[in-house]
């Protein structure tokens, strides 16, 4: 048994402790927000954060995520209204949606870190998230916009 | 307002049923096929739907609910065709809750996401479907309040009666208006009427996918539900001999591994049931990490297949196809196509005396262009979930063309049809990709065999190895000017394996008095299918690129010399069948010439390049702005024009637009699939290169053609001239043409990048 904490809620799961987390949350647990896009750390869909960090939970064995705080897209805020969220909204990012999850995750611990990023430190912090849609531009542009509503809570 | 026949009364919807489905009648289980509403669009509504018809249900408590029809893979119909919907309906659009349609070509139409016509072919229908739900809610209005229906007005989910000061919402008419039969004519609004069509409008599924909620194929579950996987062969040209699975059954979680035939011998294949490889070695257990991991102690023994027949259905009747059993590599691909280049072809197309023009010719320009195979590599890898009894089978997953998957699932499972059913799932992109279904046919079978729920799931590297790629093309381009520096005749020689991309009477076909078009193709045992705007993705890479070549020769710039060709076109057309229409196609060139500010002094730092192609009804030029940052090529900034006629959503559609041109440059810089010896070099995204966040524009300028003209494609016309746009830009930037994609390795040659 793997004790686990994700969004904040506990979980025990009878899996090898060699699983990666993304499966875990997948299969297991039924957390599908996660996504699989390449299982060799390229593409970012699966992005989580573990104790703060961005990782890549298809790359992530469980058993290093046991008893440590685990947040994936479903928990990033409890009503979906994290700035990031909001301005992915405001500005209708998606195409066919799949990345954006992991984008979102991945820009959550950007933010966090700095909270007035240039278009340099938004490049470096996505270069690990692929969207085959084509929606970079938008994803910077909310980025922005939530970096904005999160220095002037107003503009949210 | 425009009186129009209605074409989809009830009865003339069974009527085209007997058509659309090959005279199967499909039975409607839908009620039961809803996925749980948009939960910002949906308020709390007790279930009590009234049918007015087969797209619009609406509730006592005024709640509309409006299916999209067709598949959603990121075009975003999901709102764009409920729009179109609520338009004629006079609905209110926050009160319009939109669901994804079981596939019901009866009710629902064709449903078909492919060659950019979802909006086209949905347009009238969804308009007629409107407008007459808006009819019958009137007429139950006019009856219930003893007044003429002429006398009713609606507006934004509300019926009226002036005079004498009645309303009511429309849902409190809904179970009256199911009852009154559909108009056989209804009105259609006027375009400058419009107030939902043509108004921007936020994606329905938009929160869902921001919080990650449960929406495509792979997020699907069932309790009791099985992970299945295939292990293909490691090349094209292989089969399976044998395999050992002692060693991965002994692990935890496995359930079975066995191998099945996919389609029998002389199964009769239509155009979309290709598949890679027939005999299948499936391993099913209980997780996907499991079996991920059992694939690792499979003992498998795999031979080379030599050459078969494929039994091809379709159209033109029964035939058998040879597929050669060579393991082919791009190197020897590569000389076989110079091989075919230099002998006699198909001719595709002549006007005048393009041999007699050719010899008097002052100056003769040629050049060829070559492009790779390409995945399309769609973020969500192929997958389906199907639980297939004796009786029935329901299949859920992402799927472009249900229509054309069912026929073969119900011959390969000896099911009628009205036993199966199939679930669309939003896709995590498809790009032509999905349009090809042998994976539910996979998961049906692996399901039947096993007795359980399944979901089949292919990792990256079994969906970037399987095939199904854009094809490998090649063509020569020709120029004949005289001593004036006119251009007198043009001669495309177009190939590929297995096809070739040549678009005949397309521009600058009509433009020039002795044209030539040929093409010739090589068999080979590499699937290929259709990659957004199949064909054109490489014509408008190759010509667009040769007439800006020309163009320099002659000494013009490169947008009047298209213009002056198209003038030509319009006055005074070569040849017949010319698919273009010249004003329509010198529109998107004008608009991205001022909108681009070409020639303007200002933009002189750029390294530009410009391209304009049509195709799949809609026209769209590009200005590609190049810069170089950090000792390499960097697009920064484009401009676009685009015509697709009226524009559904136009904040979407701009993203739609974004999207493409990303995609072109990404592919056009650095997309590539190649092989040695059968097997697929690039397995995963570290070795098959995807266009990053870096390396997109800072900014996509997109501007439409207002246009009242009904709307066309928008999903694949920008593609392919980016590519050609991209090729141009790098010319002003190395001063070297660029003729192989991708682009990036003759960069890399340069030392540039
Ligand atoms: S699935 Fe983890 S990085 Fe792609
Ligand atoms: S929106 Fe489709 S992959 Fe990013």
């Amino acid at each position: 048994m793997i004790k686990l904490t994700i969004n904040q809620k506990k979980h025990q799961v009878d899996v090898d402790p060699d699983t990666p987390l993304l499966w875990v949350l997948r299969d297991t647990l039924g957390l599908v927000g996660t996504k699989y896009g390449c299982g060799v750390a390229q593409c970012g869909a699966c992005v989580v954060h573990l104790n703060g960090e961005a990782v890549r939970s298809c790359v992530t064995k469980v058993s290093r995520a046991a008893g440590q705080k685990v947040v994936t897209i479903e928990g990033l805020a409890a009503r979906a209204d994290h700035p990031l969220q909001k301005a992915w909204l405001e500005l209708d990012v998606a195409q066919c949606g799949y990345c954006q999850s992991g984008q979102i995750m991945s820009a959550a611990v950007l933010l966090k870190e700095n909270k007035n990023p240039t278009d340099a430190d938004i490049d470096a912090a996505m270069a690990g998230n692929i969207c085959r849609c084509g929606t970079y531009l938008r994803i910077r542009d909310a980025i922005r916009l939530a970096a904005e509503m999160q220095r002037n809570p107003s503009k949210g | 307002m425009t009186q129009q026949k209605t074409s989809i009364t009830r009865r003339s919807f069974l009527k085209s049923s007997a058509l659309a489905g090959g005279g199967l009648m499909i039975s409607f289980t839908w009620l039961s096929a809803f996925s749980p509403a948009d939960t910002k669009n949906a308020p709390d509504v007790n279930e009590n739907w009234m049918e007015i018809n087969g797209y619009i249900k609406i509730t006592p408590d005024n709640i509309i609910k409006i299916l999209n029809p067709n598949p959603e893979f990121g075009q975003n119909v999901m709102t764009s065709l409920p729009m179109i919907v609520a338009e004629e309906l006079e609905a209110d659009w926050q009160k319009v809750v939109v669901e994804m349609g079981p596939h019901d070509s009866v009710k629902l139409g064709p449903q078909f996401t492919g060659g950019s016509n979802s909006v086209r072919m949905y347009w009238k229908p969804l308009r007629e479907a409107g407008a007459a739900a808006r009819h019958v809610l009137m007429e139950a209005a006019a009856q219930t309040w003893g007044v003429p229906v002429e006398e009713v007005t609606t507006k934004a989910g509300m019926l009226y009666h002036e005079r004498s000061g009645k309303s009511g919402t429309y849902g409190s008419f809904a179970s009256k208006a199911a009852a009154i039969p559909i108009p056989k004519e209804v009105k259609l609004k006027e375009v400058k009427n419009f107030n939902v069509v043509r108004s921007s409008r936020k994606n329905v599924e938009g929160l869902k996918i921001v919080s990650g909620k449960p929406l495509f194929g792979l997020d699907y579950q069932q309790p009791g539900m099985l992970i299945a996987m295939i292990e293909h062969p490691p090349a094209f040209g292989m089969k399976l001999k044998s395999f050992d699975a002692a060693e991965a059954l002994k692990l935890p979680g496995i359930k079975d591994v066995f191998s099945q035939k996919l389609y029998e011998d002389g199964f009769e294949q239509g155009g979309f049931d290709t598949r890679s490889f027939n005999d299948l070695l499936v391993v099913v257990g209980n997780t996907t990490w499991e079996v991920m991991k059992a694939r690792k102690k499979l003992k498998v023994q795999w031979e080379p297949a030599g050459d078969t027949k494929d039994t091809m259905g379709g159209r033109g009747g029964k035939r058998e196809v040879l597929v050669p059993g060579e393991l082919e590599s791009t190197d020897a691909q590569l000389r076989k196509m110079q091989e075919y280049a230099a002998k006699p072809a198909q001719q595709l197309r002549k006007d005048g005396d393009p041999e007699t023009a050719f010899k008097n010719a002052a100056q003769v320009i040629e050049r060829t262009y070559n492009a790779p195979f390409l995945a399309h590599n769609c973020l969500e890898p192929m997958n389906f979930f199907a639980h297939v009894t004796d009786e029935k089978a329901l299949l859920v997953g992402p799927l472009q063309a249900p229509g054309w998957t069912e026929p073969t699932l119900s011959k390969v499972l000896n099911l009628p049809a009205d036993k199966i059913e199939i679930r669309m799932t939003r896709m995590g992109g498809g790009f032509g990709r999905r349009a090809y279904g042998h994976y539910l046919t996979e998961a049906a079978l692996i399901s039947k065999k096993v007795k359980a729920p399944v979901k089949l799931v292919y990792t990256r590297e079994d969906d970037m190895t399987y095939g199904i790629y854009r094809p490998m093309y090649t063509a020569t381009y020709r120029a004949a000017l005289d001593a004036n520096k006119n251009l007198i005749a043009f001669h495309v020689k177009g190939g590929g394996i297995p096809e070739h991309a040549i678009h005949a009477n397309r521009f600058p076909a009509g433009a020039v008095d002795n044209y030539l078009a040929e093409g010739w193709q090589i068999p080979s045992n590499i699937t290929i299918g259709a990659f957004r705007a199949p064909r054109s993705n490489f014509n408008a890479a190759a010509e667009q690129s040769f007439l800006d070549e020309l163009a320099e020769a002659m000494g013009k710039d490169p947008i009047d010399f298209r213009l002056d060709l198209l003038k030509r076109a319009k006055e005074n057309p070569v040849g017949k069948n010319n698919e273009y229409d010249a004003d329509r196609y010198a529109q998107v060139l004008k608009l991205v010439q001022e909108k681009s500010g070409w020639n303007k002094a200002e933009n002189k730092k750029y390294s530009r390049g410009v391209a304009a192609y049509f195709c799949h009804n809609s026209y769209a030029a590009h200005v590609v702005d190049m810069v170089m940052r950090d000792g390499q090529p960097y697009v920064e900034r484009v401009v676009s024009a685009i015509d697709c006629g009226i524009v559904i959503n136009p904040d979407a559609a701009t993203n739609m637009v974004q999207g493409a041109v990303v995609d072109g440059i990404g592919n056009a810089l650095y997309g590539a699939l190649t092989h040695k010896n059968g097997a697929a070099e690039q397995t995963n995204f570290y070795n098959y290169r995807m266009i990053r966040m870096h390396e997109a524009p800072q900014k996509i300028d997109v501007h439409f053609v207002q246009s009242d003209t009904d709307p066309t494609g928008l999903g694949e016309p920008p593609f392919p001239p980016v590519f050609g746009a991209v090729a141009n830009a790098l010319y002003q930037v190395a001063g070297k043409r660029f003729y192989q994609q991708p682009f990036s390795l003759q960069l890399n040659s340069l030392g540039v990048l």
